[in-house]
């Protein structure tokens, strides 16, 4: 893609201790984005993201950050990108004030108090601005890496796991930071355990098995394509024994005869509910309550990675 | 050139150093004081003069040189361990900073506290023996040089090291016996030919004695030797430094 935030071809990463981290990844970005990385431990979500920064060196393919090349124009590319790591890495000495001015000027951006003073507040650090990081709390210490991040005023943020081990309250928060982000045209991509932040946050999705990128697709198009719907029925008289006229329509029953299940593709479903209903009342089968589930991102996702 | 960035390195790297300012100067002026009363006054008054100059007077560049020496490979090697030890290296690591201009922030700081040490000692060793110096361009060209290559040489230490074991190593098993056999004490003249001969493969020899050249124009080798030698060393270090950046050696996987 020309315009493209981020873009990944091919590549592929071997550790020196055999391990192959990622095989062939193509993957593009566009900008403006939420893009969430799925995968479970190990899959390769962290090496992925730190080839693009530029803190693991990639094997082979090439990645490019708004057209310019992560390695032979890595001062352009790298002035785009802001990381948040995974693990709490700070320097416990300072304060939040100066890690926050030493991280705007290590990316080369002259001084500029006013800007940090909006990102320290938009986070909430404000008054903790002349603590020292050691006397903060784990949560505390994330929005300082977050604000470190932002420091340089990135056009492109990555968030490793940003919400891993980190109470409601600031989980939230942070969605409202990155959906915040987002409106003032931040490219945002995080890796993810917790599939309800994708489902909340991303517009697209990319899920990662054993170093494939095995799916990407807009979050939304996604679950409508594997989406499945339920309709239980809950019956006043347990069932012992199915009628034809209602197996036919491929209903099934569950819990000891006592709920009658329909399972439907939500695109194309073969039987609308009312012929369903209809063909239930007409077989004297009563029911005392009904109810419909969605499949979630989640179900989706532990079906693609156990394939 | 991000020179910020390398601005933002030194800064951090000299603040981290003035925070402890007192542990940073005490420890080297004590034992500073320390050798003077030992070789100076108590040993070097049985001491004949060596060429023309006072024991006392004599050991001042090699002790400011034993100093700079081992300030300078601690801080460097230190100053690049810390960071990968504690994890903050990433952010170096995805900044807009090239392997050169890392180097330049880590090394010069390294380089400046040395120094600033150094100076320090000088000082102190003026209330022992009366100083004399006879070509002040020289000395604070060996200075330098000698703190800037130190230290290079600490950073390569902090870069291989993969524990706070092997960091203290290096410097426990061959800086100190380089600079106690390096001419610091005694001049290698006054050694057998043998042995003479193995300290010339001793780096340390020729930062040394080009010092005290610089001092009482008293000297082991020709300030010449001293100078290329000295330069020769800064260039090895360089070299492997560059070659680790370039591979990614232990910075990055």
């Amino acid at each position: 893609m020309q315009n493209a935030a981020i873009s990944i071809q091919n590549v592929s990463k071997t550790y020196a201790t055999g391990l192959t981290a990622l095989k062939a990844v193509n993957l593009d970005i566009s900008p403006g984005e939420i893009f969430a990385l799925l995968g479970p431990n190990g899959a390769g979500k962290t090496t992925l993201i730190s080839i693009i920064c530029g803190t693991v060196t990639k094997s082979s393919g090439t990645v490019s950050v708004a057209g310019h090349d992560n390695e032979g124009d890595f001062r352009a590319a790298r002035s785009l990108i802001g990381l948040v790591p995974q693990e709490l890495h700070l320097s416990i000495f300072e304060s939040v004030w100066d890690t926050c001015a030493f991280s705007r000027m290590l990316f080369g951006k002259p001084r500029d108090d006013a800007y940090l003073e909006k990102v320290l507040r938009q986070l909430s650090l404000w008054d903790k601005r002349d603590s020292r990081i050691m006397a903060l709390s784990g949560g505390m210490k994330r929005r300082v890496l977050i604000a470190k991040a932002l420091a340089h005023e990135p056009r492109i943020l990555f968030l490793d796991e940003p919400t891993a081990g980190v109470d409601v309250e600031l989980r939230q928060d942070m969605w409202r930071i990155v959906r915040e982000l987002r409106e003032s045209g931040v490219t945002i991509i995080l890796t993810t355990h917790y599939i309800e932040e994708a489902e909340d946050l991303a517009d697209r999705v990319g899920v990662i098995s054993k170093g494939e990128l095995i799916l990407v697709e807009e979050k939304k198009a996604l679950m409508r394509k594997m989406g499945q719907k339920q309709l239980t029925l809950e019956l006043t008289t347990p069932l012992a024994k199915l009628p034809k006229a209602l197996a036919a329509l491929g209903l099934t029953l569950a819990k000891e005869g006592r709920e009658l299940v329909y399972a439907y593709d939500m695109q194309k479903p073969q039987h609308t509910i009312a012929e369903v209903l209809q063909a239930v009342t007409d077989a004297k089968v009563k029911f005392g309550d009904l109810h419909t589930e969605q499949s979630s991102l989640e179900d989706i996702f532990m079906g693609l990675v156990k394939q | 050139m991000n020179l910020r960035g390398v601005w933002a390195i030194y800064n951090y790297e000299m603040a981290r150093f003035f925070r402890t300012l007192g542990q940073s100067l005490i420890s080297p002026v004590i034992s500073t004081v320390l050798y003077f009363v030992v070789f100076g006054a108590a040993i070097g008054s049985r001491i004949q003069n060596i060429d023309g100059v006072s024991y006392g007077a004599f050991i001042v560049p090699g002790l400011v040189m034993l100093s700079l020496l081992t300030q300078s490979v601690s801080n460097a090697s230190f100053g690049i361990y810390f960071p990968r030890f504690s994890g903050t290296i990433y952010e170096y690591l995805s900044a807009p900073v090239s392997p050169m201009e890392m180097v330049l922030g880590f090394v010069g700081a390294a380089a400046s506290k040395s120094l600033l040490i150094g100076l320090i000692i000088l000082a102190t060793s003026a209330f022992f023996v009366p100083l004399q110096i006879a070509h002040p361009v020289w000395m604070v060209v060996f200075l330098l040089l000698t703190a800037i290559t130190f230290s290079l040489f600490g950073f390569l230490i902090g870069l291989w090291a993969d524990g706070f074991e092997k960091l203290q190593i290096i410097p426990l098993l061959v800086i100190t016996p380089l600079t106690f056999l390096g001419g610091s004490f005694y001049p290698i003249g006054i050694l057998p030919p043998f042995w003479h001969t193995v300290s010339l493969f001793n780096p340390v020899v020729y930062l040394v004695s080009g010092f005290r050249w610089s001092f009482n124009e008293v000297s082991d080798v020709s300030v010449w030797v001293s100078l290329a030698m000295t330069g020769v060393f800064l260039a090895v270090c360089l070299a492997a430094v560059s070659w680790m950046f370039r591979t990614g050696y232990r910075l990055k996987n």
